[in-house]
């Protein structure tokens, strides 16, 4: 094995699970309020700059809302997201992906036409259409995107299992009696996991960008959440005279995704060299 | 009379394959026509070339495959109506690989409780000990359990496969080539095994080979498949040393036994391939037949009775 | 007799810290058919491929000396090395159709063969396939040529496999399993070409196989190899008549010989496992699944000799093994 594909899981891991614990421990990290507005101190720079504190160690937004405690709560809604939609995304292209693979036939004819058809579909127009016509929010954004992200996951799942299915270990199951359900959750689905859990990091990474995107356009969560999407959005007119307010989130946006991908990348080559061991 | 344990009659299998995007589909005749009794405590062997449809057969008998047209009695009850546990108690497989025979991501205590398991009434203190005593009889540490199968050798998978097969005490193990994939010190410790079981739980089974010599040594009775159809049966001694069908007689000729100085073997074959999606008219196996006549192509030849055995060939019915 | 046209001393090959190969010699005359038996992992095809210089990349070489026809491979560099591979040394694969490239037909394969050693023009390379796929017994070779490798049987795809090598007339040919995937008539079929050509071409080949059935019926010398090492060499029937080592007489009990072994009588077999071997490893490797070991088998084995051209390597003296 490689030691950098080692490292790069490594450095992958540390990005994302330290976005998560952002994430998960905000309110106890964060010394200002993210909502709380004070337009006297609007535009401060970051403590790196001319200008800049530490009292503000990311400066202060347009509406003078504190930058550091902003970007950690949007942390929040990126992962909160980022893992609704992998999961709803996951569990429904798996779901279909598994039943076409073991059945075959008639059933998997359906599961390739649906395939077929929601690629068919643009996302992001799609998305804005949904959003525009039912009102964003969190719940809205998670269930738009699960149902728009579950086409690779059905893809992978259900060459993995028509693979699985030929094997021998399947047919001694048949013979020894044991039932369709069983075979197929304890069976098949334990031996297609591994591709899964590559595709469920690069859906992450997909759906977390999406939610930025929607938010960007102004129709992902609502105003005032302090979506990095939307802080970016917020951020584009004053990027001219404050660069830090779009390269802020703007940075973070794209260290998770790297992060996320990396440890994608790196779980694929443990997985596979696990295997042949 | 006693009831066979296994009776398979008239069987066959067909499948339709596509075969590209503009040809029109292609029925595949994997067995055709295919009759035949194992008694209890039994060896009946089934040899033959790729695609002769003998793991097709395996399949059949072990109720994974249900057959196009023909039954299949398992100790005088009808396959198809049997349920899956029943089933179960009844006949067992061993499989050609035993890398892909064995589930990954479970343990060998679990892979070899599975039969139990699927029966639903075995408590795990009884599993345990029935999982235990079944791996040491196979000849393996009861430790080895907690191992997964990627820690074990080829050997030692199939002995896991084995005991696998022996949990429920079942009467019939179907061996799909079970010794084919493994090293020739392997393959002489899994056939003396196998042998060592047979006695010692009065099993009978049917043995897939295309190796000769190790059918010879295991069966009491063969049977030779061509393309789909059994062109002769009969009780091992008879068909290894008076071979009737031309097939048989080629077939045995082939064999490369470890004797110097014979020389390499004039099979007398033509090239011809036998094709399963083109099985050729009249006796199937009359295009490589070097004895051939003209109504060999015309018509196919019927079952004929000889001494204890069958066999399909012209040239023994005219006789 | 004629100086051996391959001739190994001491080979040595090892991927990281395990040994492979450890100091195997052997020795293949024109016109002779030298077998390479043993179970897998033994060592039996690197050393094959070391012959080619084809071992991967994370592979280490040694030898005290390995020659071609009086030439010196060790040293040599890739380009000169390529030359000879395809062009005086062939080599032949268990499964044809990982050597055969599924995009071009048979007969662009073979006649690039041909250009690449020898140029010419491609007409006359064509010719040459055609004429190779008849000495293989390929009917109608004229369409064959234009055939994709999909569109042949197992049996045919060898055969090609088999006139592929021989376009350029090698001296050497080394097979690796080649029938191993085939079915009994078909390897019938093919050893007997093969022996037919050897007898019309004057080839020497490097037969490797684990089928004791194929060692006796083809070779005219044997080396057994276990772990690595050749733990004996000899003429194949003095070898089946008075197998020396140990391993091997276990190898030939395993195996049911109509006539010999009576039906449903247990097989001879060998307990345990193959010994990982590692660089350091001393002693027999054989010694912990051997009923004769003794307590310096653990020390340096001696090769001995027990007839002319039959070798051994084993602590124990010829006397003391035939009487056991």
């Amino acid at each position: 094995m490689k030691p950098v594909s080692k490292l790069g899981l490594w450095i992958g891991a540390f990005i994302v699970g330290f976005t998560l614990f952002l994430a998960i421990f905000a309110p106890l990290l964060v010394t200002h309020d993210p909502f709380a507005q004070d337009l006297s101190r609007r535009l401060i720079p970051p403590f790196w700059m001319d200008n800049g504190g530490l009292t503000h160690p990311l400066g202060t937004d347009q509406l003078g809302r504190d930058y550091l405690a902003r970007l950690i709560y949007g942390a929040r809604i990126s992962m909160l997201i980022g893992i609704l939609t992998m999961v709803a995304s996951g569990l429904l292209g798996t779901a279909m992906g598994v039943i076409g693979g073991f059945y075959g036939g008639r059933i998997d004819d359906f599961v390739l036409f649906a395939i077929t058809a929601r690629l068919s579909i643009p996302l992001i127009l799609v998305a804005l259409a949904v959003v525009a016509l039912v009102g964003s929010s969190l719940t809205v954004v998670v269930a738009t995107l699960g149902l728009l992200l579950w086409d690779r996951f059905a893809v992978v799942a259900r060459v993995a299992t028509m693979q699985v299915r030929t094997l021998d270990f399947v047919a001694a199951a048949w013979a020894a009696g044991c039932s369709r359900s069983h075979i197929l959750l304890r069976e098949v689905l334990p031996n297609i996991l591994s591709p899964l859990a590559v595709v469920a990091t690069l859906e992450m990474a997909l759906a977390i960008l999406l939610e930025a995107a929607l938010s960007f356009l102004g129709l992902g969560v609502p105003p005032p959440l302090p979506s990095w999407g939307l802080m970016i959005a917020e951020a584009k007119d004053y990027m001219f005279f404050s660069p830090w307010v779009i390269m802020v989130p703007g940075l973070s946006l794209a260290v998770l995704v790297f992060g996320i991908n990396l440890l994608g990348d790196g779980l694929r080559d443990l997985l596979r060299t696990g295997r042949t061991t | 009379m006693k009831t066979p344990l296994i009776e398979v009659r008239d069987v066959g299998q067909r499948f339709r394959v596509n075969s590209g995007l503009l040809e029109k589909k292609r029925q595949v005749v994997a067995v055709d026509g295919v009759s035949l009794k194992l008694m209890q405590g039994d060896v009946l062997g089934i040899v033959g070339e790729s695609g002769c449809g003998k793991s097709t057969l395996a399949r059949i008998i072990l109720g994974l495959l249900p057959p196009t047209t023909g039954d299949v009695l398992i100790d005088g009850q009808d396959l198809s109506k049997l349920d899956r546990k029943e089933r179960a108690r009844l006949v067992q497989p061993v499989f050609q690989d035993p890398f892909s025979s064995l589930n990954p991501r479970r343990l060998v205590r679990d892979i070899v409780a599975l039969p139990l398991h699927a029966q639903g009434d075995v408590t795990s203190a009884e599993m345990r000990k029935r999982v235990d005593t079944m791996l040491e009889r196979v000849g393996l540490d009861p430790a080895m359990g907690d191992r997964f199968p990627a820690q074990l050798s080829g050997g030692q998978r199939q002995r896991v496969a084995i005991a696998r097969a022996l949990v429920l005490r079942p009467r019939i193990v179907v061996c799909d080539e079970p010794t084919s994939a493994l090293d020739v010190s392997v393959q002489a410790q899994i056939l003396n095994l196998l042998a060592e079981l047979r006695r010692e739980f009065g099993l009978s089974y049917l043995f897939i080979s295309h190796n000769l010599a190790v059918i010879e040594h295991v069966a009491t009775e063969v049977a030779v498949m061509y393309l789909g159809r059994i062109v002769e049966r009969n009780d091992t001694a008879s068909l290894f040393h008076a071979p009737k069908h031309p097939y048989t007689k080629a077939l045995l000729a082939s064999v490369l036994t470890p004797e110097p100085g014979l020389g390499i073997p004039e099979t007398g074959l033509g090239d011809a391939m036998p094709d399963p999606a083109n099985v050729p008219p009249g006796c199937r196996f009359h295009p490589r037949c070097p004895v051939a006549i003209e109504r060999c192509g015309r018509e196919a030849p019927a079952i004929t009775r000889v001494g204890n055995g069958i066999t399909e060939c012209h040239l023994i019915t005219s006789m | 007799m004629t100086a051996p046209l391959l001739e190994i001393d001491r080979l040595d090959i090892g991927f990281g810290p395990l040994s492979a190969v450890r100091g195997a010699s052997l020795q293949v005359r024109r016109g002779e058919t030298h077998c390479l038996v043993g179970e897998s992992g033994c060592g039996k095809s690197v050393t094959a491929l070391a012959v080619m210089g084809l071992l991967a990349r994370n592979a280490t070489r040694n030898a005290v000396s390995m020659r071609f026809d009086g030439q010196e491979l060790m040293g040599l560099d890739e380009k000169a090395m390529s030359r000879l591979r395809g062009d005086r040394m062939a080599m032949i694969f268990q499964e044809p159709m990982t050597s055969l490239n599924p995009a071009y037909t048979v007969g662009s394969q073979m006649a690039e063969v041909m250009l690449r050693h020898r140029g010419g023009t491609r007409r006359a390379a064509l010719d040459r396939a055609a004429e190779l796929l008849a000495k293989v017994r390929i009917t109608s070779p004229g369409m064959r040529l234009g055939q994709y490798p999909h569109q042949l049987s197992g049996g045919l795809r060898q055969r090609v496999m088999i006139a592929m090598a021989l376009m350029c007339s090698p001296e050497l040919l080394i097979a690796d399993e080649p029938t191993t995937a085939l079915d009994v008539t078909v390897q019938a079929q093919i050893l007997r070409l093969l022996a037919d050509l050897q007898k019309d071409l004057g080839l020497a080949i490097l037969l490797i196989t684990h089928d004791l059935g194929v060692v006796a019926r083809t070779a005219h010398h044997v080396s057994v190899m276990y772990a690595g090492q050749v733990v004996e060499t000899a003429p194949v029937a003095d070898l089946f008549a008075n197998p020396m080592h140990p391993y091997t007489r276990g190898l030939l009990s395993c195996v049911p010989v109509p006539g010999k072994v009576r039906p449903g009588d247990p097989l001879g077999s060998i307990p345990g496992m193959v010994p990982r071997v590692e660089h350091a490893f001393a002693g027999c490797a054989f010694r912990q699944r051997c009923d004769l070991a003794r307590p310096d088998c653990a020390g340096t084995i001696p090769r001995r000799d027990f007839a002319p051209g039959h070798d051994y390597l084993c602590q124990i003296e010829p006397a003391a093994l035939v009487t056991a």
